[in-house]
């Protein structure tokens, strides 16, 4: 990180959807700054905020939403760009993966077309020269066997091979910042392994910034570096990926890092620990912790101001880009295994 | 556990045998589960544990095998003799927007078995649904609700509380907390093993999560493309796990301990997974493991009984010593 300015700077950033019911606050207020080379994780339960969050950083979301703050994408003012520069921005500087490669793909082509389409709208190329480009991709990205693979139709891939091709269509033109949202939910877990070194790979090969937007803690501490927690549309605590495990701040936080199973740090309970009652319906809440009605440390502060996100000065044992949004924190004592067995 | 180990099981699986067609879903399956034993049958896509699952509760009729509860063979009874069984095992599924009748109240749902087991009146089934309910942590005024009005978490209660009713010996639980937020999952796993321990139902525990089965099982059972690969207890099968799909499935879950996470070593299968159209020969797992040797591909390992419980590898030797995946380097080969 240091003096280079993050190749993705994003202020303030708001969503709102318009419906029927009246208006729908998506995402209140995001800060989210991504370095060159940096693999910055987004986690969170549905309906956090965190896919909408993405997608607004290119555009992406339908006309419904409305979306206010500052993206700025190698320097460029995102929001509010019209549509050619947005056409531009994409592939190029930022591209995406999703959690769906089949619904992705073009069935009908192969994927040595699909690839080399990219390439020829982007950079220009020939339709030869696009399609030796795509089988060194398809090689950069860990298919085996790329010249014949080069071939073959979507349907004749496994769902790990299809994902590896999306990604190979997505790092095409070089982006700089690639956005994969929920990369490998889909995917078996002997498979998500390879994925996510493909993902490291990508990073260290070519210094691509990696945004991965992801409801898997085990995923999040596997490939990020630094990570964001979402609720309800606000970021609630950011910090780098190990400290947020061993010293989490938010209550909510915490109570994620408790309730998720995770093998061999339990052995001997058989009780999770449960975080009561539901995610708030999305309607802006200005005036309160959005997590204040499940929350186990609220008082009447945490339901009359929201707690803005602030590093904790007094705190030693955080470091200085450890940010929570908690009128209660945590505090320094390192998260215990739970057993609430009774 | 152990003072289950020598009562009959309440629930046997012999040789079963799901064909589709050309299509080998499961391929021979036998399993045993006791009495309050919850025993989790954990594999990937396409290893065939949700279709054992359904031939169980007869959903699927088996191409051949038997499925025995309580020493009656379920397979071979008729449609009408069945609905005498219907109530002695229950199953959950994963999406329970998907199997809640969305047209039924809640109480209805929850004592539609109930009503088809026998006639009850009003007032009786109103008052089972109403414990049913509090049993899983419920209102009873949920039951005059949709399950549209319910959140995910809720719903997957209610399907637990008719899955319940009837008193089944046997509860069969395919992915009943895959669809659900880690902050819900926490809550219907909680429930799932509280009423297993108040109740004492056996529980056939179908998931491709090995993390959360370390919560609930006391037994667990390995399936790769239609074949089980290993069994025994949860201790044996996290602790020294005999084959080479098991170990490395443990290896390829995250865990959320990023220095841990970071210091495992990686154990990557490729992801060119066959299909249970087209089998490979031998060993099934042969073509994705790292350890595969010529004999691998031409004979099937049989299933071996080691100390605890079973492994049908090649490389395993009777005592369940053997090679583990998951500390050799990228280009070794087994000795």
């Amino acid at each position: 990180m240091g003096a280079a300015s993050p190749v993705l700077e994003v202020r303030g950033l708001s969503v709102t959807f318009s419906t029927e019911a009246g208006s729908l606050s998506a995402v209140d207020g995001v800060d989210l700054t991504l370095a060159a080379g940096e693999i910055v994780g987004i986690v969170g339960e549905s309906g956090c905020g965190k896919s909408v969050t993405a997608m607004s950083l290119a555009g992406l979301l339908p006309r419904s939403a409305r979306v206010s703050g500052s993206v700025r994408l190698l320097g460029k003012e995102m929001i509010g760009a019209s549509p050619a520069e947005l056409r531009a921005a994409r592939g190029r500087d930022i591209a995406y993966i999703f959690q769906e490669p089949m619904s992705s793909l073009n069935p009908v082509l192969t994927v040595g077309r699909q690839i080399g389409e990219v390439l020829q709208i982007h950079e220009g190329l020939s339709r030869r020269r696009a399609r030796a480009r795509a089988v060194e991709l398809l090689a950069l990205v860990g298919i085996p066997s790329p010249a014949q693979r080069v071939s073959n139709y979507p349907h004749q891939l496994s769902g790990g091979m299809r994902q590896r091709v999306m990604i190979a269509m997505a790092v095409a033109c070089e982006p700089k910042v690639l956005v994969a949202d929920e990369p490998t939910t889909a995917l078996d877990v002997t498979v998500q392994a390879g994925i996510l070194d493909v993902l490291r790979e990508l990073r260290h090969r070519l210094g691509t910034s990696i945004l991965v937007i992801t409801h898997d803690l085990g995923v999040i501490a596997d490939i990020s570096d630094r990570v964001m927690v979402m609720y309800a549309g606000r970021v609630v605590e950011r910090a780098g990926v190990d400290e947020l495990f061993a010293l989490p701040q938010h209550q909510y936080t915490g109570g994620l890092l408790s309730a998720s199973p995770t093998p061999g740090r339990h052995a001997g309970a058989h009780r999770l620990r449960e975080i009561p009652g539901l995610v708030p319906v999305l309607a802006s809440q200005p005036d309160a912790c959005t997590f204040a009605q499940r929350c186990p440390a609220a008082d009447s502060q945490c339901l009359s101001a929201a707690p803005g996100l602030a590093v904790q000065r007094d705190r030693l044992a955080l470091s200085q880009d450890h940010a929570v949004a908690c009128w209660h924190p945590l505090g320094e004592t390192p998260r215990l295994p739970v057993e609430e067995d009774r | 556990m152990s003072e289950h180990t020598t009562s009959a099981p309440v629930l046997e699986l012999e040789d079963l045998v799901m064909h589709f067609g050309s299509v080998r879903a499961v391929d021979g399956v036998s399993l045993a589960i006791r009495k309050g034993q919850v025993m989790a049958l954990v594999g990937e896509s396409g290893s065939g544990k949700s279709t054992v699952g359904r031939c169980i509760v007869r959903l699927l009729e088996p191409t051949s095998g038997l499925v025995r509860l309580g020493g009656t063979d379920l397979t071979h009874l008729s449609r009408r003799r069945m609905r005498a069984h219907r109530g002695d095992v229950s199953i959950v599924f994963q999406d329970p927007a998907g199997s809640l009748d969305p047209r039924m109240l809640v109480g209805d749902v929850v004592s539609e078995p109930l009503r088809l087991a026998s006639r009850q009146s009003r007032r009786d089934l109103r008052a089972r649904v109403t414990a049913g309910l509090d049993q899983v942590g419920l209102r009873p005024e949920v039951a005059r609700r949709y399950p549209h009005e319910l959140s995910g978490g809720q719903r997957q209660r209610v399907s637990i509380a008719r899955a319940l009713i009837s008193d089944p010996t046997v509860l069969i639980a395919d992915e009943p907390t895959s669809a659900l937020d880690v902050s819900v999952q926490a809550s219907v796993l909680n429930l799932l093993a509280d009423l297993q321990r108040d109740i004492g139902f056996a529980c056939l525990f179908i998931t491709h999560d090995l993390s959360v089965v370390e919560y609930l099982a006391d037994e667990i059972a390995v399936m790769y493309l239609g074949k089980l690969v290993e069994q025994g207890s949860r201790e044996r099968i996290f602790g020294r796990p005999a084959h080479p799909y098991t170990q490395a499935l443990l290896a390829a879950a995250p865990v959320a301990d990023p220095p841990r996470q970071r210091s495992r070593t990686r154990v990557l299968l490729g992801d060119d997974i066959p299909s249970a159209m087209d089998p490979p020969t031998g060993c099934r797992f042969h073509t994705r493991c790292p350890l595969a040797f010529n004999r691998c591909s031409e004979e099937v390992p049989a299933l071996l009984q080691i100390t605890d419980g079973t492994v049908a590898c090649h490389l395993v030797l009777p005592d369940g010593t053997g090679p583990d995946v998951r500390s050799i380097d990228k280009t070794g080969s087994p000795a």
